[in-house]
C-alpha cells in the first residue's frame, strides 16, 4: 500500500514519475477529446481509428529499417500510425457518404480489416532479421517498461497540445455534436468541424499507444465522457469534466500499476475508469439509479397515500398492503383498519380537492392549467385562491342542486 | 495438389471456410439491424472469458474454454443492456464502455495469474492459430475415407462444420421472422412476432459463431467476418435471400483466397516465412469489401443518384 501513496505523490522514482504525469496528461485529453464524440453519437469511431493504427506501426518500422535505421524510435512508429490512421478514417467516412452501409458497419470493417493487415505486416516483422526484437507486439496493450524520458516528453506534450485544440475548438464542435443542422445553417463547415474532431481523437490514440495501446485507447476515450454526463446536463461542463476524470484515471491508475508487479499499466487505468463510471451509474444525484429508485418509491408513495385517502372518504375498505402500511406509518389509520381524526381530515382534504378537480376540468377555459391534472398535483398548487373560492362556487351548487 | 496439400493446408482451408461462414449468416442480419459492432464487443469478451474459465478449472482445455467464452459474451450482452436502460446512454458508447472494461479486466487477471507455462496469451486470442491446424496423419486425398486417418483430423474441423451447419439451419427454419424483424420492427411486432427474443436470438447465434471460431481463428476473422462479406453482398442486390448467397460466396472466397496468399504468397515473392493466415483472410476480405464499394450494382443508397 505504501508503494501506492509513494507512486501517488511522485516519489516511486523516475520511471513511475514518467509514467503518471504522462497518464494523467493522456488521460485529459483522451477525455475531454472523447466527449464531442460522444455526444455527437458516434464514440466507436474511435475504435476504427485505433486498430488502424497498427498497420502504420508494421510500415514505419519496415521502412525505417530499410532506410539502415534500427526501427524503433518511437516519433517514427507514431508517425506511421498516424498516417494510416488518417487513411481509415477517411476510408470510413467515404464509406459511409458514398455507400449504402450504416456506419457501425463502416467502422466494423475498416477496424478488423486494417486490424488484419496490422497483423500481417507484424508477421513480416517477425520473418525480417532485425524483427525479433522489436517488440511491436507492445503496442497493442501498451508498456511502459523501460519508458524514455523523450517518450514520456513526446506523450506530455502531446497531450497538451491536444488539450489547447480543443479548448480553441470548443465552440464550433460544441454547436456540431448537438445540432448538426444548426450548426449548418448558422454557416459552420460541418464536415471540417467533424474531421478536426475525428484529428483530436486520432492524435489522443496515437500519443496513448505506448502507454495504454491500441485496443484500450478506445476506453479512455469513451468512459470519461459517459461518466462525465452522468453529472452535468451543460456541453462545456461535461467536456472538462471527463478531462479531469480521465486526468485522474490517468493518474491513480499509473500508480497503483507502480506499485505491485504484474498490474500492467493500461488495464488498469481503465479499470480505474470504469470504477468510476460504475459509482456515477449508481449514485448520481440526478441520472443515477439510486436517484431513480428513490424518485420512483416516493412517487410510488404518494399514489398510494391519494387512493387510499380516496377510498377512505368513500368509506371503501382497503384492501392494498402497500396503501395500508403508508396510512398507518403516518398515523392516518390506526392498526384496526378504522382511521383516526387526522386520516378522517386528510381524507376529507383529498376528496375535496378531487371534486374541485372535476369542476376545474368541467369549467374552466384554460387547458393548460387544467391539464396539469394528474391525481397527484393538489389544486392549490395550479390556481390561485380566489380561482378555488370560484370553483367552490359551483362546487357547492351543484351540492345543493 | 498431393499429399502434402491435404496435410498442410486442406484442413486449415476448411476451418477457415466454415468459421467464416457461420460468422457472415448471422452478420447479414446484424448489419441490416445497425448492430454490427455486438460482433466486435463479443470478440473482446471472449478474453476475460478464457481465463476466467482456465482460472476455474486450472487447465486449458477445449469445452470449459468456450463455455466460458459464451457465457463472457452473454454476460457482455446484458451488461451493455443494462448500461444502456439505466444510464440512458446511446447502444455504441454502451458497447463501448462495456466491452473495454471487460478486455481489461481480462488482461488483467491473465497477468495475475500464472500462465506461463501453458498457451494462453492476448495474441493467440486475436490471431487464432489456423497454421497449425494440420493433419498429419493425412498421406493424400485417399485419406479422406480412411477412417484411422479420420479419427486424427483436428478437433476443430468438425467443431466448426456443426457450427456452421446449426447457424444455416436455425437461419432457415427462422427466415421469416429474422427478416421481418430486421427490416421493419414495427410491423413484425404488429403482427405479434417476439421481436425481443428475436433479437436475442440473433445475438446469441452471433455469440456461438464467434466463440466456436475464436479458438480456430481468432477474434480478428470473427469480425471481419461478421461484417465485410455481408456488408459487400449488400452493394450487390436488394434481395435478403441473394444477399446472404453472396455473403456466403464472398466469405469462402475470403478464406481460401487469404489462407493461400499467407502461405504460398511469400514465397512467391521470394521471402521465406509465410505471414498470418488470420490477418490475410481479413485483409482479402477487406479487399472484397472495398472492390464492391467501387463497383457493387446496389452500393448507393435507395434515391440517391449515382455519383450523388
Amino acid at each position: 500500500m505504501s508503494g501506492f501513496w509513494q507512486a501517488l505523490f511522485f516519489q516511486a522514482g523516475y520511471n513511475a514519475t514518467l509514467v503518471a504525469v504522462g497518464a494523467a496528461l493522456l488521460g485529459f485529453a483522451a477525455g475531454a477529446g472523447g466527449s464531442f464524440l460522444f455526444l455527437r453519437k458516434r464514440a466507436l469511431v474511435s475504435d476504427a481509428v485505433a486498430h488502424a493504427t497498427l498497420p502504420g506501426v508494421g510500415l514505419a518500422f519496415i521502412v525505417m529499417v530499410s532506410l539502415g535505421g534500427d526501427g524503433r524510435s518511437l516519433v517514427g512508429l507514431l508517425a506511421g500510425s498516424a498516417l494510416t490512421a488518417w487513411v481509415g478514417l477517411l476510408a470510413l467516412e467515404w464509406m459511409v457518404r458514398r455507400t449504402r452501409l450504416s456506419e457501425d458497419a463502416a467502422i466494423g470493417a475498416i477496424l478488423s480489416v486494417f486490424f488484419g493487415v496490422g497483423v500481417v505486416l507484424l508477421t513480416v516483422i517477425q520473418g525480417m532479421s532485425r524483427g525479433r526484437q522489436a517488440g511491436l507486439e507492445d503496442f497493442l496493450l501498451g508498456s511502459t517498461a523501460g519508458m524514455l524520458r523523450q517518450d514520456a516528453l513526446l506523450i506530455a506534450g502531446g497531450g497538451a497540445l491536444v488539450v489547447f485544440t480543443i479548448w480553441l475548438l470548443r465552440r464550433p464542435m460544441t454547436l456540431v455534436s448537438f445540432d448538426t443542422a444548426f450548426a449548418a445553417a448558422r454557416g459552420v463547415d460541418v464536415r471540417r468541424v467533424d474531421l478536426a474532431m475525428m484529428g483530436i481523437v486520432l492524435a489522443v490514440t496515437v500519443i496513448g499507444l505506448k502507454l495504454v495501446g491500441l485496443i484500450l485507447i478506445v476506453a479512455l476515450l469513451i468512459i470519461p465522457p459517459v461518466t462525465a454526463r452522468f453529472w452535468s446536463d451543460r456541453a462545456e461542463h461535461v467536456v472538462w469534466i471527463a478531462g479531469v476524470l480521465g486526468a485522474l484515471a490517468g493518474w491513480i491508475g499509473a500508480a497503483i500499476s507502480a506499485s505491485a508487479p504484474s498490474l500492467p499499466t493500461g488495464p488498469i487505468i481503465v479499470l480505474v475508469a470504469t470504477g468510476a463510471f460504475a459509482v456515477s451509474l449508481l449514485f448520481s444525484p440526478r441520472r443515477g439509479v439510486a436517484a431513480a429508485v428513490i424518485a420512483r418509491n416516493a412517487f410510488q408513495e404518494r399514489v398510494h397515500r391519494r387512493q387510499g385517502l380516496l377510498a377512505m372518504a368513500r368509506r371503501e375498505p382497503i384492501h392494498d398492503r402497500l396503501t395500508l402500511k403508508i396510512l398507518r406509518s403516518e398515523g392516518l389509520l390506526r392498526p384496526d383498519g378504522v382511521a383516526t381524526e387526522e386520516g378522517r381530515a386528510a381524507a376529507a382534504k383529498i376528496a375535496r380537492d378531487e371534486r374541485r378537480w372535476s369542476v376545474a376540468r368541467r369549467l374552466h377555459k384554460d387547458t393548460a392549467l387544467t391539464g396539469r391534472y394528474d391525481g397527484l398535483t393538489p389544486i392549490e398548487d395550479v390556481f390561485t385562491a380566489d380561482e378555488i373560492a370560484w370553483i367552490d362556487t359551483h362546487v357547492v351548487t351543484k351540492g345543493a342542486a | 495438389m498431393g499429399a502434402e496439400f491435404v496435410q498442410f493446408s486442406l484442413t486449415p482451408i476448411l476451418i477457415g471456410i466454415f468459421a467464416s461462414i457461420a460468422c457472415a449468416l448471422p452478420g447479414n442480419f446484424l448489419i441490416l439491424r445497425r448492430q454490427a459492432l455486438i460482433g466486435d464487443a463479443i470478440s473482446h469478451v471472449v478474453l476475460p472469458g478464457i481465463v476466467v474459465a482456465f482460472l476455474v478449472t486450472g487447465v486449458v482445455s477445449t469445452w470449459p474454454m468456450l463455455i466460458g467464452a459464451a457465457v463472457a459474451a452473454l454476460v457482455a450482452v446484458a451488461l451493455i443492456e443494462a448500461v444502456r436502460r439505466l444510464g440512458r446512454i446511446e447502444p455504441g458508447a454502451a458497447m463501448g464502455v462495456v466491452f473495454t472494461s471487460l478486455f481489461a479486466g481480462g488482461v488483467l487477471l491473465l497477468e495475475q495469474s500464472d500462465t506461463s507455462n501453458v498457451h494462453l496469451d492476448v495474441e493467440h486470442a486475436l490471431m487464432g492459430n489456423l497454421e497449425q491446424l494440420i493433419w498429419l496423419r493425412a498421406d493424400g486425398w485417399g485419406s479422406l475415407l480412411d477412417p484411422v486417418a479420420l479419427a486424427d483430423l483436428p478437433p476443430e474441423l468438425p467443431r466448426m462444420a456443426v457450427a456452421a451447419l446449426i447457424i444455416a439451419v436455425l437461419m432457415l427454419v427462422f427466415w421469416r421472422p429474422l427478416k421481418l424483424a430486421s427490416f421493419d420492427e414495427g410491423f413484425a411486432r404488429a403482427l405479434g412476432l417476439p421481436v425481443r427474443l428475436i433479437g436475442l436470438g440473433l445475438v446469441t447465434a452471433a455469440a456461438v459463431a464467434a466463440v466456436a471460431a475464436f479458438d480456430a481463428v481468432g477474434s480478428i476473422i470473427v469480425i471481419a467476418m461478421f461484417i465485410c462479406p455481408p456488408a459487400a453482398a449488400r452493394m450487390m442486390t436488394n434481395h435478403l435471400g441473394v444477399q446472404v448467397a453472396w455473403s456466403v460466396v464472398f466469405a469462402i472466397l475470403s478464406a481460401v483466397l487469404g489462407y493461400v496468399l499467407a502461405g504460398y504468397g511469400p514465397i512467391w515473392l521470394g521471402a521465406s516465412n509465410s505471414v498470418s493466415a488470420a490477418g490475410m483472410i481479413a485483409t482479402v476480405a477487406g479487399l472484397i469489401l472495398g472492390l464492391a464499394c467501387l463497383f457493387g450494382p446496389a452500393r448507393h443508397r435507395v434515391g440517391v443518384a449515382a455519383g450523388g
